[in-house]
Parts: C-alpha cells; structure tokens; sequence
C-alpha cells in the first residue's frame, strides 16, 4: 500500500507529537551561505553538534569560477563566509570539500557524485533545490537556517505528512528533447504552486529509461512546481551508478544495501491524492519566456498574450513578467536574441549536460557579441570532461571554461548579468534579477543553451544541429 | 529563544502581486552576512528602488500611507523559490510581523514559524478584498489575532484562520523548539541504536 516516500518516512520516525513526526536525519549538507547563522545559533546556546561523521561542509554558492580564487576571494562577505564554514567544519569535525579541494562543487552535485545520497535515506541541505537528492528515492528537501541549526543540534526535525502526487512519464524522448525539456512542460503544465504541500513522485517507462543524471534534473526543479520533494523509485540504473564510489556502502555491506533499497518503490496499489499523466513522445525543446519557470513553452512558439488570459491575476502577472522581460506577444521565441549564455548550475552542469552541449558546440562558433560560460557541477565533472576534451571543444568554440560553483545561477559571485542583458541558461529559476539586478533569463536544456550560443538568439537546437 | 507573537493593530501593506519569490523580497547579493540582523535594507530592492538607487514612489513600501505597517498583504504562492530564511529575517528587520495571502511556498512558511512571524493563509476571494480595501483607503488598519484566530480588516469585516496548535503554542510562548526536541535525546539515543543494526552503512562517519 504504502508509497516510496511513505516507506522511507516511516522507518525515519522517532517519535511523534500531534500530526507531527520527528524524522531523523541520515545526512546533511552544509554551505557557506545559509549555515553561518545557524553555527553562531548554537554556539550561542552553549550546544554542541550531535553527528559531525553524518555531515558533509562544501563552498559553492559564492565562490568565483576563476582561477584567482584560490589566491584571494576579493567580494568581503564572500570571504567571509566562506572562511566561516571551513572554522565551523573543522571546529566541529565535519568532513569538508575546501575551495581547493578536487572534489569541491555544487552541494547537490558532489552528494551524489562522492556516494553518500542513496536509496531510502533522509537528507537536508539548507537550499531548497536539495529535492534533486530525491532521484536515489530518498527523501530530501531543502531547509531554512532554523531547520539548519535544528539538525546540527538533535540530527533530526519535526515534519509533517505532505500529499503524495504521482507524474507519470511515459514515451521515448526525440532526439535533442532531454530531461530538463520534461520537467520544464510538467511545471507549465501543474504551475509554480501546483506541487505545493506535495511529495511529487517521477514514475513511468520514460523515467525508467533515464540516466541518473537525467532524473537529478528533474528532481532537482519540482520545487520550481512547489513542491519541496521530488522522488524516482531506486533500480538497476541507482545501484549501477551508486557502486564503487567512495561514500556508497563498501563491498561489505553492498549486497545487504541494495537488498534493502529494492523494497523501497511505492506498492502498485498505492494511493495518491493527486496524479498527472505526460506523455513525452512528442515532446519539444522548451523554453521559457517570463519570470516563472511555469513559464514554458515549446521553442517553436511564440511569447503568449495576456488579453487572451481570462484570469485578471494571472493576466496582471503576465503583463508585469512581459514588462520585465521587455517582450511583445506574438513574438516568434527563435527571434529572441540573447547576450549571455549560462551552462552550468545543480540543474544541469553534470558530466551528461556538458557532453550534450559540447555536442552542440564542436565545430561551431559562440555568435558574435555573446559571451558564453561553462560552469561544470563539480571538480570531478570539469576533470572528467577535460579528459573527454569537452574543454578543448567549448574553448575551440569560444565558450569560457570555468571552476566549479553555483556561479551565474543566482548571481551571487562575480558571474552575474548586468541590468538589460538576456541570457540563454540552463539553470532553474528566471526570477527578476536572480542572475543579476535587471538580468533576464530564458531557461532552456545544455544542447538548447549550446545553441543559442552559437546562433546569438534563441534557437531549435534540432535545426541548429541538423 | 525567539521572538513572541502578540496580537497586531497595524496599518496593512497590499502588495498586489502573485509568486513573490524569495528572490525579490531579499536578493542574492543581501545574503553575504553572517549576522540575522540588517537585513532589511535589501528588502524587496529591485522593487523599491530604480536602476539610480531612487526610491519608486508608487511601490507600497514607499508611500507615506503605508508606512510603519507590520502586516504585509499579497498574493498568492508567496515566498516561493529560495530556501533563504534571510527572506523572513528582512521583512522583520523592516518591521513586519505576519504575512496574509492566499497560499505560501512550503519552506517559507516554516521559516516564519521559527522565527516568530505569522504566516496567515486566508481564501482569496478574502485577500482580494482586503488588498481592494488597503488601496481604496491606504493607512487602513489590520487586525490580526492568533489567540482567536481572526483577521479583521479595514471596513471590519473578520476572517477566521486555521493554524496548527504546536506551532501556534510556539508562537504565543516563543518556544525553543530546539531544547523541547533534546527532551527527547533518549529516543534519538534508542532509534539511533536499532537503525545502526538494520541500516549499518548509514553510520559510517563521513572523513572529515
């Protein structure tokens, strides 16, 4: 009866107060940008961290991607922030991925890359695309500083029972429409609220068929739908991925592990209060056009009218994100051009997104007048694709090669839009001013970003590639 | 210990917007701090100033009516995006002591509650109104009671709403909910013991 997340709830549950139950916490990744306050918090309370071994600390919010970084981090507060998680690490004994550690990068990158997110397991990270997390079949969501400090103190946090929703995917992809493009039409389709106060299950043949990296990406915007908890049902392609890497159970304790995971998937007779049903056989590339990432639509449309829009709201909000975006309805999407060109983010800088892009790019020229980054997730994922020579191919190309961090994604290190600029981005949020005050983005996959790059506008990555 | 919430009488602030994402109440570049406080001169930035660094006079926040309110009202989805608390830490820091709207974004909502602000869910048809009411007549008062669990708007007109009993015990007593959780440190000790046996590679220390 039970669903995966019921499953992997239940057997987290310390105790229990009213509706709320406290969820003990397997694992916790910790940032330099959310967490100062909390350390500070509990110091101040004269208290201690209850799991230092169940931790992991790393930089990555606003570390620059240039090589000066290890010389001298000239932003104060970013100094300062940075400095104050590696005393906290290490004043507490949290293991610690450092600014120049190779295997220092995006939190929701390294915890899968390093092992230590699997099947079954609770973990928090205060950042609210810790849901990514959830692609294992684990349960992670992200916290607020608080929530933070409460975790670092008692290893646990009271939570209440989210609706359970089911998005069932089901069709084989077209070549060139990736994961991103799925979740970007599910959120248009269910709405930046529709997954609010849900647990939102991926399931269905397309999902099956889809790496791990593939379903990170989708995990990773369900809170763009609202909801704080994406989930995929742990298989071959989890245990496949899981195996040999340096935090995942060791040879002794492998087969009891994957034992275990492999009664996590939700019964078939499970319940939800809510199901929704894609069918991504004819799926396009997508794009979005405002400031919501339900803002999607297919590459080939044009930027929606709001006097077709019925609700006064949602129209007032259409016009309001039109103004921003300084766009006109009817507007062929393809004749958008774009300034700068974004790749990279915990939505898509894995080793699968860089290679789709660099597909893309060999060969080709970033268009005159753009400037084109390429930001890889991790330290592990920018050597990984140096020895494919997806460096050469992006440099060849006139794309910018950088290190690893959240960089253009939120604006918070020197990589950030100037007021005006648009940028092609493969990251997960197109708010006013998230990658920079006045910045406007267009969110779209790695191969779509890759070829905005070297078209100068907004381009169907299916003809630029043909 | 944090702040208690005590019944409000204030000028109500509209802001007549949907998705107000964590994003715009408090930018990226406000969250390089390792202090809570202070933050209130980066709320809403984008919105209350132009390019220049000058106040928009039309944006609430700005107008002279509006000023001092400590009730913020707005549309639906609020404080979705970013699980930043800094975004509740600005809007005390400005002042404000609960939110009304017509739903809020999961994380946001929490981290009000840890930090002692009201986040009060009310239908929209009954937000609609009482934003229609704060632009009619600005400098309209709000009443919010969480005893009775009641709002009353300008023309008096009440709305009851629903909070949960813990948090609203929480709220009212400015609890520290991290003390009332190591009460139960011996259930964790317990449920710690029987995991290791089940799930042994779970307390496996990470090499710090």
């Amino acid at each position: 009866m039970p669903t995966l997340f019921e499953k992997v709830r239940d057997r987290h549950v310390v105790t229990v107060r009213g509706d709320d139950v406290l969820l003990y916490v397997d694992r916790h990744l910790v940032h330099e940008v959310t967490s100062p306050q909390a350390f500070a918090g509990l110091s101040a309370a004269g208290r201690s961290v209850r799991r230092p071994g169940a931790m992991l600390a790393v930089p990555d919010h606003n570390v620059p991607t240039t090589p000066d970084r290890s010389v001298r981090i000239e932003d104060r507060g970013s100094r300062e922030q940075i400095q104050a998680l590696r005393e906290n690490a290490l004043g507490a004994g949290i293991a610690l991925f450092d600014i120049d550690d190779p295997r220092q990068g995006i939190v929701h990158i390294i915890g899968p890359e390093s092992g230590l997110v699997q099947p079954g397991i609770t973990v928090v990270c205060g950042d609210s695309h810790t849901g990514t997390l959830g692609a294992f079949g684990a349960i992670a969501f992200g916290i607020g500083t608080s929530e933070v400090e409460h975790v670092l103190a008692t290893q646990a946090l009271w939570q209440k029972m989210p609706l359970q929703m089911r998005v069932v995917v089901t069709g084989t992809l077209r070549p060139f429409v990736t994961p991103k493009d799925v979740i970007l039409a599910v959120i248009a389709e269910i709405g930046a609220a529709g997954g609010t106060g849900y647990a939102l299950e991926f399931s269905g043949e397309t999902l099956r068929r889809m790496s791990m990296e593939g379903r990170m990406t989708m995990c990773n915007m369900t809170i763009e739908a609202g909801a704080r908890f994406g989930l995929i049902a742990p298989d071959e392609v989890t245990f496949a991925y899981l195996s040999g890497r340096p935090l995942a159970p060791p040879p002794s304790l492998w087969d009891a592990a994957v034992a275990d995971w492999k009664t996590l998937p939700s019964d078939p007779d499970a319940t939800w209060d809510r199901e929704v049903a894609l069918d991504a056989s004819n799926l396009e590339p997508h794009v979005t056009w405002g400031t919501s990432p339900q803002d999607a639509l297919p590459v080939g449309g044009v930027v929606p009218d709001p006097e077709k829009q019925e609700d006064p709201g949602e129209r007032a909000r259409m016009l309001r994100a039109l103004e921003y975006m300084a766009l006109s309805p009817g507007t062929r999407m393809t004749d958008i051009p774009v300034d700068k060109v974004f790749i990279g983010s915990c939505t898509n800088s894995r080793i699968e997104d860089l290679r789709a892009a660099a597909a893309v790019a060999k060969g080709r020229t970033v268009a005159p007048g753009v400037t084109a980054l390429v930001v890889p997730g991790s330290g592990l994922v920018k050597r990984q694709a140096e020895e494919e020579g997806l460096d050469r191919v992006f440099l060849d190309a006139g794309f910018q090669w950088r290190l690893p961090g959240c960089s253009m994604c939120l604006g918070m290190n020197p990589d950030k839009l100037k007021p005006g600029e648009r940028c092609a981005s493969t990251s997960n949020r197109n708010f006013e001013g998230r990658q920079g005050p006045g910045g406007r983005t267009h969110l779209m996959s790695p191969a779509m970003a890759a070829a905005a790059a070297v078209s100068g506008r907004i381009a169907d990555v299916r003809e630029v590639a043909r | 210990m944090r702040e208690k919430f005590l019944s409000l009488s204030t000028v109500g602030v509209p802001l007549d917007r949907v998705n107000v994402d964590t994003d715009a109440i408090i930018p990226a570049r406000y969250l390089k701090t390792i202090k809570r406080t202070g933050l209130g001169e980066g709320l809403f930035f984008a919105w209350r100033y132009d390019m220049d660094g000058k106040e928009r006079p039309d944006f609430p926040l700005n107008r002279p009516e509006f000023r001092g309110g400590e009730v913020l009202v707005a549309g639906e989805n609020f404080g979705c995006g970013s699980s930043r608390e800094h975004a509740v830490w600005a809007l005390m820091d400005f002042g404000f002591r609960a939110v009304i709207a017509p739903s809020f974004s999961d994380i946001f909502h929490n981290n009000c509650l840890k930090n002692g602000m009201l986040p009060v869910t009310l239908p929209a048809a009954a937000v609609r109104s009482l934003i229609d009411a704060l632009l009619a007549a600005p400098g309209g008062k709000i009443r919010v009671d969480l005893e009775g669990q009641t709002v009353t708007g300008p023309n008096g007109d009440i709305h009851a709403f629903g909070v949960a009993s813990f948090a609203k015990t929480c709220l009212l007593e400015g609890l520290d909910e991290i003390a009332l959780t190591l009460a139960s440190a011996g259930e964790l000790d317990r449920y710690e013991r029987e995991r290791k046996k089940a799930t042994p590679w779970l307390f496996l220390d990470l090499p710090g």
